[in-house]
């Protein structure tokens, strides 16, 4: 990998090989790792929120479902075909344990279960994830192998 | 609701006023004279929040208390490795190498203390505003700060994505060291406590 380019928070970056593409500390947010292997084209997504249902056109790569299909409909644009693309997923862990009365759950598992369904819905295979538990990951994807390698305080690297 | 220039002076009187009987109990826990400065209080977004306490990959300890009561919302205390050091050394004697170390009893040492100091914060604007203020048995967690922030946040922030930001100065023996608070009121909260302070929202 030549150089990594960052995606912040509620953004998303597609890059061609040999660029790579890197986020840094997703807590609770997921990351979303899009690869058409053939043309060695990479889209990585880094979301915050489950559903935008289309009510927030400001902002559509704050939430799974309008930023995935943004997206895949700009990886498409590309020449990237959905049938070759294949997903990877990191993050939506749970980083404190509240004990309040409030009815607000879990937002790290409620992002990965939306990024699963959005997935599901636009015919994406879903390969490799690394979700939940209660660390922060930095994740760096390579557009030419389509490894996903993830990094975590106090924990060995992982590649997936 | 939109926050104007008023506002925020209000916002940062609570910051200050909180924060005083925050350094008092401080100080009267460790047995050491603690000055402070006036706090900063500002209103920040993720990336400025992030960027003031050393980047999303620092690794920080974060305490999140939740407040529920005649108002609600979630206050997280991040304490930077200089911060947590001066108290573990203070309460315990120890000494703090890297947080990758960090022993049971250390991590209980902190959580009680970000426990008082949140307490005594809540308590202020408690008595201040004549409203009754719980707040719950406290979570710690040791991590990259931008993993930290971005799960209160999501959870958290109706506010527009930003945060009431307080970072309080103090003077310890030789030392300066700083202390990060971020208190989230839910927005008909933020509204509840403006009103007390005489505010038409």
């Amino acid at each position: 990998m030549s150089q990594e380019v960052n995606v912040g928070i509620s953004d998303m970056k597609i890059v061609t090989s040999p660029e790579g593409l890197i986020s840094y500390a997703l807590g609770s947010c997921v990351g979303i790792c899009i690869t058409d292997k053939v043309l060695k084209i990479a889209g990585m997504a880094h979301i915050m929120l489950p559903y935008n249902k289309n009510e927030d056109k400001a902002n559509i790569f704050k939430y799974a479902d309008t930023g995935i299909a943004e997206m895949v409909k700009k990886m498409e644009m590309m020449g990237c075909l959905r049938s070759r693309m294949v997903a990877k997923i990191a993050g939506g862990a749970k980083m404190f344990e509240i004990k309040s009365n409030s009815t607000i759950g879990n937002i790290g598992e409620r992002n990965v279960l939306a990024t699963k369904e959005t997935l599901q819905n636009l015919k994406i295979k879903l390969v490799a994830t690394d979700t939940g538990e209660n660390y922060g990951r930095t994740i760096i994807f390579d557009s030419n192998t389509g490894n996903l390698t993830i990094k975590s305080f106090a924990k060995n690297i992982k590649v997936i | 609701m939109e926050l104007n220039e008023i506002h925020i002076d209000i916002l940062k009187e609570i910051g200050n006023i909180g924060a005083g009987n925050a350094a008092t109990s401080l100080s009267q826990m460790l047995s050491k004279r603690i000055d402070m400065n006036v706090p900063e209080v500002s209103l920040l977004d993720y990336e400025n929040v992030i960027n003031s306490i050393g980047g999303a990959e620092n690794i920080v300890v974060g305490i999140l208390v939740s407040f529920e009561g005649e108002i609600e919302g979630v206050i997280l205390f991040l304490l930077k490795k200089e911060f947590v050091h001066m108290i573990l050394n203070s309460l315990l004697g120890t000494e703090l190498h890297g947080f990758e170390d960090i022993s049971e009893m250390e991590m209980s040492a902190l959580s009680e203390i970000g426990n008082i100091m949140v307490s005594s914060y809540v308590n202020s604007i408690s008595s201040l505003t004549n409203m009754a203020i719980d707040i719950t048995v406290p979570s710690l967690n040791i991590d990259m700060s931008g993993a930290l922030l971005d799960a209160v946040t999501a959870e958290f922030s109706e506010a527009a994505d930003r945060v009431i930001f307080i970072r309080e100065k103090y003077f310890c023996q030789e030392e300066t060291i700083y202390s990060h608070m971020l208190l989230l009121p839910s927005m008909s909260s933020l509204e509840i406590l403006l009103r007390k302070f005489g505010m038409e929202i």
